[in-house]
């Protein structure tokens, strides 16, 4: 509770700064496009938190995102099917690119850094291949979906926060978020307790594939076009967002809401940065200033949350 | 051997983490002395350790060493005052050579280029001095079994100069063999001047080597005197404040129906050929050297390793029952308690509870595999309270709690899980009489009410005290077993050695 609440500090002294430097900035129009870009970024992250959570990593998640744009795109724009064929296909594709991962992982004991690696190439040039390299426009047949509201908010951004609440829930409430975060921290104890952790594994890298292709869909519906160069580096901001969040890299420890705090300072972080007239190298380095800022802090907060813990026991025994 | 000149001197030594570990302990160690420290799990002996060896500080009290004020903030620091320390748990890195983890801490070099040949031969007396002369300083750490490692790390503590040696539990994982070379080592350095701080549980092993004992019990110091002015069940009493009776009272004795039956199993290289029958209700112990597979028969039967032949029986069928993974075994009403708490075991910062509930959470979760946080609490509660857990709440990780209260929370994993045939590897490896005490009662009531029991123990004590049959496993073969009336110490060790009579003795395998 404590480590969100430092998030939201962390997050309301970022927009006051922004606000205070630039006049446009504390403005719908710059909230819009923090809003617009959130979905996509969220559903990453999201899928990245549980992978990191159970100690393993997926580096694939940028390039399955644009193969699963890519055959949104050619089987809507070419092939002419309905979207919601195109979309299911889509997303059979992510989903099929996470099993192809966790199995291979959870099969051969192979490290998922490689795995994903690997899928990270093959999974990019399936979608050269699929589009042709070139980019598919769709137009007003998907174009919709991102406009389609409901209280002014579009339906990626419900889908999106949406899943964040269902995704918290998982991993807070049930058993499969109990094993997942048990098989983090060590999994021969979790595998000799009678648990079956290959089948938990591969669940979390099939729902890693399933997001990423969601985020495809959704990327293309704001866009109303698939690029077969979507998605590259999406997953080092789903990392960074996770980490921020206070995500272990080395699994066991995770939350799904402050992944969420860590997705919207990224977003606040890049548009204000724009606003303020900063271009594209300073971005870069600030934002990866921040990362390790944030890490850093988070490092600090812990020990000095225990020490007061022990502060506060040892007063009252 | 004692010249009576005070070397160490602690005074009012305080350390308090989430709760008050130490609450003023005081301790005076002479030169060239062998001092023991012993007290229960959780008494503060290792917080004890690790602050005089530099790796916590203190939240109150003073120490000298040799007249200067001590107060080390690195086990570097220690060192440099001759501080060395063998730490309880292994801290051995499995890709390093033998050579490398001796001298980890001041590794000779050029520029920064290890030098490979002053490494060996610097390695080389070391290694002798302990009897470790089989030993070559180029081989991995990873091909050593875990007594040799341990031994290893004895060489490094005396790789530098040292005035005061601290060991932590050195003999819970050596073999009888190697701890006499390890005694002997010791006994050369303390005609040297070198003092020893020792730890053990074994209070015959302190009743032999140390010249003075302090007694530490919930955090204080409540004794310090000459061995000679104290009989083991002294020891004890002043320990845990009251008689602790090692005897073990078996209400009902096995039945005759089966409960598992093992034929001529083999999972290379440890296991050669094991057969044996266990029934309901019996306690079924086996003996045998490090090494000599008892470890490995048990996780094949679990279906954590996969065997290479043999079969598996359940109750009375006649056809045998694959067990192809510990999830198979568990749904089978099986359960193993593996001797590497640290790393098969613990789920380090998670809390007490979810490392107790781990194996039940189904039974624990209602439909659509929510955790039901209320059956959860109560039955984690109820365990905590029955087996004595001491915690400062079931929501603190289980990394802060002694090894005996960690052990005690994974047989409250199984207890919860109910199994019917339960396989505890050294189940009370490194925990103090107090708790030794409640897991063999636990154990005895557990086979009453049915459950056959696989123990397997380096413990003879233990063995006999609790079997109602000890199978004897000899370089990987069941070679005998003795039927309760039969226990004999002798022709068990006899039996364990049977193998390797008329063999290279180097052939003995390390444990893993």
């Amino acid at each position: 509770m404590r480590e969100g609440l430092s998030l939201v500090v962390v997050l309301a002294v970022l927009i006051l700064g922004f606000g205070l430097m630039s006049d446009s900035f504390l403005s719908s129009a710059s909230f819009s496009i923090i809003a617009n870009q959130l979905p996509t970024a969220l559903t990453l992250a999201v899928a990245m938190t549980f992978v990191l959570v159970v100690g393993e990593i997926d580096l694939s998640i940028g390039s399955v995102l644009a193969v699963s744009q890519a055959v949104l795109g050619v089987t809507m724009a070419q092939l002419g099917w309905s979207w919601p064929w195109a979309i299911g296909a889509a997303l059979a594709t992510g989903l099929l690119a996470g099993m192809v991962n966790g199995a291979v992982v959870v099969r051969w004991q192979l490290p998922s850094f490689i795995v994903t690696l690997g899928m990270m190439e093959a999974a990019r040039g399936g979608a050269y291949l699929v589009t042709d390299s070139r980019t598919q426009y769709i137009g007003t047949d998907i174009e919709w979906i991102a406009e389609a509201s409901l209280l002014g908010l579009s339906a990626p951004f419900l889908c999106a926060v949406l899943l964040v609440l269902a995704a918290q829930t998982v991993l807070s409430r049930t058993v499969f978020g109990r094993y997942a975060t048990a098989i983090g921290t060590n999994l021969e104890a979790v595998r000799l307790a009678g648990i079956n952790t290959n089948r938990v594994k591969l669940t979390i890298f099939a729902m890693s594939g399933l997001l990423a292709g969601l985020a495809g869909v959704m990327q293309v519906s704001r866009l109303a076009s698939a690029d077969p160069n979507a998605g590259t580096g999406f997953e080092l901001n789903a990392i960074a967002a996770a980490v921020i969040g206070g995500t272990r890299l080395m699994g066991g420890k995770g939350s799904i809401i402050n992944t969420f705090y860590g997705v919207v300072i990224m977003g606040v972080l890049a548009t204000g940065l724009t606003q303020i007239g900063a271009q594209d190298p300073t971005k870069r380095l600030v934002t990866g200033c921040v990362i390790v800022l944030a890490v850093t802090a988070d490092f600090y907060r812990e020990r000095w949350s225990n020490a007061r813990g022990l502060a506060k026991t040892g007063a009252s025994s | 051997m004692n010249d009576g000149r005070r070397l160490f001197v602690a005074r009012g030594i305080r350390k308090s983490y989430e709760v008050p570990v130490l609450l003023g302990v005081d301790m005076d160690i002479q030169a060239g002395e062998f001092h023991g420290l012993i007290g229960e799990n959780g008494a503060g002996k290792s917080t004890l350790v690790n602050i005089i060896s530099g790796l916590t500080g203190v939240s109150g009290g003073t120490m000298t060493l040799a007249g200067q004020p001590l107060h080390p903030a690195t086990r570097g620091e220690a060192s440099d005052h001759g501080i060395r320390t063998v730490l309880q748990e292994l801290t051995a890195v499995d890709t390093l050579t033998v050579g490398e983890s001796i001298f980890i801490d001041a590794l000779p070099h050029r520029w920064g280029w290890l030098k490979r040949d002053d490494l060996a031969r610097d390695a080389r007396p070391l290694l002798d001095n302990l009897g470790l002369t089989d030993l070559d300083p180029d081989q991995p750490m990873s091909s050593l079994g875990i007594g040799q490692k341990q031994m290893v790390e004895v060489a490094a503590a005396l790789s530098q100069p040292c005035t005061l040696l601290i060991l932590d539990e050195p003999t819970a994982a050596l073999t009888d063999a190697d701890a006499e070379k390890l005694f002997a080592a010791l006994a050369r350095l303390q005609r040297d001047g070198t003092a020893i701080l020792y730890i053990s549980h074994r209070l015959d092993e302190i009743r032999r080597l140390a010249d003075r004992v302090t007694v530490l019990r919930d955090g204080t110091s409540v004794a310090s005197k000459p061995t000679s002015a104290l009989s083991t069940d002294d020891m004890i009493k002043l320990m845990v404040g009251r008689a602790v009776s090692e005897e073990v009272t078996r209400e009902t004795p096995p039945t005759d129906k089966l409960a598992l039956r093992v034929r001529n199993l083999r999972s290379a290289p440890a296991v050669r050929n094991v057969s044996f029958d266990v029934r309901w209700g019996e306690i079924l112990g086996f003996a045998g050297l490090v090494g000599a597979g008892r470890t490995e028969t048990m996780r094949a039967i679990y279906g954590a390793d996969t065997p290479q032949a043999g079969d598996v029986f359940l109750g009375d069928d006649d056809t045998p029952t694959p067990v192809g993974s510990p999830q198979q075994a568990v749904e089978h009403g099986m359960a193993y308690l593996s001797e590497d708490r640290r790393h098969q075991g613990v789920l380090g910062h998670l809390s007490v509870r979810i490392n107790m509930s781990l194996a039940s959470l189904r039974r624990l979760a209602g439909k659509m595999g929510w955790v039901d946080h209320t059956a959860e609490h109560a039955a984690t509660d109820r365990l905590i309270r029955r087996l004595g857990v001491k915690c400062a709440s079931p929501d603190q990780p289980i990394e802060r709690l002694s090894g005996g209260n960690q052990q005690k929370v994974l047989i409250a994993r199984w207890l919860l899980r109910e199994p019917r045939i339960l396989i505890v590897d050294e189940p009370t490896r490194g925990i103090d009489p107090g708790a030794r005490a409640e897991v063999h009662r636990l154990l005895a009531q557990l086979a009453d009410a049915g459950c056959a029991v696989l123990l397997v123990s380096s413990d003879l004590r233990e063995l006999t005290a609790l079997s109602d049959r000890i199978a004897v496993l000899s370089k990987g073969k069941l070679v005998d077993t003795f039927e309760r009336e039969a226990f004999d110490a002798e022709r068990i060790m006899a039996a364990a050695f049977r193998e390797h009579v008329g063999t290279d003795h180097q052939a003995e395998r390390p444990a893993h």
